[in-house]
């Protein structure tokens, strides 16, 4: 059978938008926040409400869906509809929840043990499924609820509470798993930057189909500092890459380097230098995600750690198929309950 | 012991006179690819349209196609016709069809002495007789001297009925269930009409493979015509059933009938969250075919999906539903304890089968009870209930609906394999009849926020005030932690846990204030009450039917609402000096019973994977009834 195709609407025609502006202030709850001092999800929180604020949808209409950890608090924050669900699960319920109440924006936060370990199974099939939900990973690499055990992202070696000396196993990107689940919305910001996390929300949230952010989120108590060698101001011009769609993949204090494809990946070279020329321009929309994965693999301290929109491309949500499944099957055949029940034949006892 | 050989020798014409009996058991056996699912299906069909009451047991191995003509791969269906009402599948055949030696090694134990056999001799091949371990021929060794026999060239036969088709020999052996059906379509006087019709329906499409399933029917029949067959040419008169328009139904169909007919009432969206396991997920594939009915079937990722999707939908305000069988309960109970904790209303299809672990997966239990009932951390109540017959299954589902919105609760419905495949006839419901099912959020859509607290419960339900997301200035939120009594808040008192334990067990106790009492069938009080629950319905009803025909006086109940139980069952249990509970288990409904109620109940108890046996059963009542 060939799929039907709808036609892709924008955010606005699905969920009515408010009457008046919201500000920041309208998506903030009245609950304490019980985050320690310094934990980036401060800051992660700040920037949410200020994003969607700039969407204009009533809080009314959004439903937060959490998993288990300190991330997984966040919903209880927001002054919105919202599910503090169990470990791993939140995007099966989002799943279910968007898919039968569409008009419904429906957000996930998640942890990087949340997301990637025991609910690893979930966040593959809900990206590559396209399900219309807003994913949000806080990547603090290591379990902060549970005080401090690594995490699936924890780097080899990384000593925790329950590596004394030192992890045996290899890392998983969150990148490069959403890519390889074809998500078509794939993107990475961090905590101290307000403008770019800010942005970086505002364009998952206006993404038709899944979107996934992974968020570098800074925990001071169990894993301080995991990302300040590439994240801290005075190093982020040289350490960081930021990405925009149709730009040239330009860093450092100058701009004066930027990323070329090479025989095994990508190459820093010199902008200023014979090579320039063969300087990338990132085209987040590619529908092959080759040089997008090449993009996630870029790690600190080798390459420049990407940091924006590594891809936005449009597809058919799963919603829009099963809703147009349903539409086309309403149009061609009968929905008569009590024919139904008749079945294929009956017969008449006198 | 009487014993008649019957040997058919394939000429002559003889009308042998028709003999009239109450009830007759037939059961297909033959390999897997032998086409016994069908032809058993097509008898049903044409024993409904001739007006017996019926009930069909199908019996398939969990391999889709073991090796052909080994034990492992022998398939059956068995239908028991009347013209009373019946409520198995019968014990023992009366007939049995075997297509092959396997299928004569696995059921020839289940056929009485003096019982019928139909055997196809062509399959009588050293090659076959070695896979199914027979030393010698039985064919001609006398080991079925004890049986009547026709021994029909089954396989040539339906060759050559159907040879100038031009089909491959494949093509044309496989006609040879359609043989059999002739043949024992005369033996039982069926009408050939429903069948050809249903042949043209299917097959009209291919012609050649219509014309050879027809040609092998009509040879089939006048093999049984034309040959000598001494007292083997019986006929049941139609069953006396209740007037009306009756279909046949499975309690699969009658389950996904029930989710559409919930819909339907409740006036809500269905959303089916599953991941396909046997025996439920029939119910996955129907449903999916009924999008018409604006269904939204999820196949999940695994079962945790599954229900998530489920909780998320029943979240949203929809009818949120989830099936399975007992491994995805256990993969669902954390989620499962989410929808108690958030009160939530979920329709949770548990259509059970033998364990543990995988077990036999496509044999019948009543193994899950305990399981949906404890099988989940902290104090976790929910609302437990279980179908009797296939049928009931859709007035159970609409039950299990109206309980989840009535008190905002997760319910767990029970059926089993064997309701599941089992087929029997079924009066259509008509649906302006059926009552509208409440949806209390309904009502609160112009609640202000002055006046919501997300767990402010209703006085007599102890129902929370549920609505779902969407609604203007009453945003909150949900969760698996803790609830604070009325706000909902998180709440870590030592007070208001004790309060809310209390409060969920309470909720749930209070259904039975709105459930029917139990119903006692036979003396009010006395020596013996038989109670059963689920599935073992028709065969406890048959067996204590049989003890009362001879002499004895049994009461018999039947538990349809396994929690909370009917609010007048402690009261009854405690009238009878002895009580038997007889169950596919191994006596979990009666450490339920023993637990509240302090009575002595002994148990009845078979793990066999197979339904109940009415007659050892009928045995077991007797001796207690006697002393
Ligand atoms: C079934 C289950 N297993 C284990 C836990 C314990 N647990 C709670 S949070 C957590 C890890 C959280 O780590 P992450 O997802 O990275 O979130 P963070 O706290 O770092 O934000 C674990 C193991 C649980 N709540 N449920
Ligand atoms: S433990 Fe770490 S992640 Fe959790 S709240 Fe504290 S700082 Fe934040
Ligand atoms: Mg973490």
């Amino acid at each position: 059978m060939v799929l039907q195709t709808p036609p892709l609407e924008p955010v606005e025609s699905i969920i009515p938008l408010a009457e008046e502006d919201l500000t920041r202030k309208d998506y903030a709850s009245d609950v304490d926040t019980r985050w320690c001092p310094g934990c980036g999800d401060y800051s992660i929180l700040a920037q949410m409400q200020r994003g969607l604020s700039n969407l204009n949808v009533a809080p009314e209409k959004m439903v937060f869906v959490s998993g288990i950890g300190c991330s997984s608090r966040f919903p209880y924050y927001m002054n919105t509809y919202g599910m503090h669900s169990i470990h791993g699960r939140a995007p099966t319920i989002a799943s279910g929840l968007k898919l039968s109440r569409p008009d419904l924006m429906v957000f996930v936060i998640t942890g990087d043990g949340d997301a990637l370990s025991i609910g690893g199974n979930h966040l593959l099939h809900v990206l590559r499924r396209n399900v219309d939900v807003k994913i949000f990973l806080f990547n603090n690499r290591i379990y902060g609820l549970t005080k401090g055990q690594y995490s699936p992202t924890s780097e080899l070696g990384k000593v925790t509470k329950s590596s004394p000396i030192g992890t045996t196993e290899r890392p998983l990107n969150p990148l490069s798993i959403a890519l390889a689940s074809e998500a078509t919305f794939v993107a990475r910001s961090f905590d101290t930057d307000p403008q770019h996390l800010t942005a970086t929300i505002e364009r998952a949230a206006r993404h038709h189909g899944a979107a996934f952010v992974e968020i570098l989120q800074n925990c001071n108590i169990f894993n301080d500092r995991a990302f300040a060698d590439y994240t801290d101001r005075n190093v982020r011009d040289e350490r960081l890459l930021y990405l925009e769609h149709g730009q040239p993949m330009l860093f450092g204090e100058d701009k004066n380097k930027g990323l070329a494809v090479s025989a095994t990946g990508l190459r820093v070279v010199d902008a200023d230098g014979p090579d320039a020329g063969l300087i990338l321009t990132h085209d987040a929309t590619r529908p092959s995600p080759d040089v997008h994965q090449l993009l996630a693999r870029c790690s600190y301290p080798e390459m420049p750690v990407p940091m924006g929109v590594i891809r936005q491309v449009t597809t058919p949500t799963y919603g829009d198929y099963l809703d147009s499944q349903i539409e086309v099957a309403k149009f061609k055949n009968r929905h008569d309950v009590a024919q139904l029940l008749k079945g294929r034949s009956t017969w008449q006892v006198e | 012991m009487t014993t008649t050989s019957t040997q058919a020798n394939g000429s002559g014409g003889s009308a042998a006179p028709i003999q009239e009996r109450d009830r007759v058991t037939v059961r297909f056996a033959g390999d897997s690819g032998d086409g016994m699912q069908l032809a058993g299906n097509r008898f049903a069909d044409a024993t409904a349209v001739f007006g017996n009451d019926f009930s069909t047991l199908p019996d398939f191995p969990a391999e889709i196609r073991a090796p052909a003509g080994s034990l492992a791969g022998v398939s059956s269906f068995q239908i028991s016709f009347s013209k009373h009402q019946i409520f198995t599948p019968g014990d023992e055949p009366d007939t049995l069809v075997a297509m092959n030696p396997a299928a004569l090694k696995s059921h020839l134990s289940a056929l009485a002495k003096g019982g019928l056999l139909v055997i196809n001799e062509d399959a009588f091949t050293s090659g076959n007789l070695k896979k199914a371990n027979y030393p010698s021929n039985p064919l001609s060794d006398g080991s079925l001297d004890s049986y009547r026999i026709i021994k029909a060239p089954i396989t040539t036969a339906a060759v050559a009925a159907v040879e100038d088709l031009g089909l491959t020999t494949q093509n044309a052996e496989r006609t040879k269930n359609f043989f059999a059906l002739g043949l024992v379509y005369w033996l039982y006087d069926r009408d050939l009409q429903p069948t050809l019709d249903w042949i043209e329906d299917r097959f009209g499409r291919i012609p050649n493979i219509a014309e050879a399933n027809r040609r092998a029917l009509y040879a089939g029949h006048a093999y049984g015509e034309t040959t000598e067959i001494a007292d083997a040419h019986v006929r049941v008169p139609p069953a006396v059933l209740t007037p009306g328009e009756y279909r046949t139904i499975t309690g699969n169909q009658a389950l996904v009938l029930g989710l559409i007919t919930a819909a339907h009432l409740t006036d809500l969206e269905l959303f089916y969250g599953s991941y396909p396991i046997t025996p439920a997920s029939d119910v996955l594939v129907e449903l999916a075919a009924l999008r018409e009915f604006g269904v939204r079937t999820f196949q999940a990722e695994d079962e945790i999906s599954a229900i998530g999707t489920a909780i998320g939908a029943a979240y949203g305000g929809g009818l949120g539903v989830t099936g399975t069988s007992g491994p995805g309960i256990a993969l669902k109970s954390e989620a499962l304890n989410l929808a108690v904790m958030t009160e939530l209303p979920l329709i949770v299809l548990d259509v059970q089968r033998s364990g543990p672990s995988t077990g036999m997966p496509t044999k019948t239990e009543q193994t899950d009870l305990l399981q949906v009932m404890f099988g989940r951390n902290g104090e976790s109540p929910l609302c437990v209930l279980a179908a009797k017959s296939p049928g009931d299954c859709f007035y159970m589902v609409l039950e299990a609906v109206r309980l989840a919105f009535q008190f905002v609760t997760p319910v767990v419905l029970l059926s089993d394999t064997y309701l599941a495949n089992t087929a029997e006839p079924w009066p259509v419901p008509d649906i302006t009849q059926l009552e509208s099912i409440d949806v209390p959020y309904r009502r609160l859509e112009h609640v202000s926020a002055e006046d919501f607290e997300p767990y402010k419960r209703d006085p007599d339900t102890l129902a929370r005030m549920f609505i779902p997301p969407g609604q203007p200035d009453l945003q909150h939120r949900i969760g698996g932690l803790e609830k604070s009594d009325i706000t909902g808040d998180v709440a870590y008192s030592p007070e208001n846990h004790q309060r809310m334990t209390d409060l969920r067990a309470e909720k749930i106790r209070r259904i039975a204030n709105f459930i029917p009492e139990v119903e006692v069938d036979g003396p009010e009080s006395g020596d013996l009450l038989v109670l059963s629950w689920g599935s073992t319905y028709g065969a406890v009803f048959t067996a204590v039917n049989e003890a009362r025909a001879a002499g004895h006086e049994v009461a018999h109940a039947h538990l349809q609402y396994l929690n909370p139980f009917p609010r007048n069952l402690g009261d009854v249990v405690s009238r009878f000096r002895r009580v038997l509970i007889p169950e596919a288990n191994t006596g979990q409904l009666r450490m339920l019973i023993r637990a509240n109620f302090l009575v002595d109940a002994e148990g009845y108890n078979e793990v066999t994977g197979q339904p109940l046996s009415a007659r050892q059963l009928t045995e077991r009542i007797t001796q207690m009834a006697a002393n």
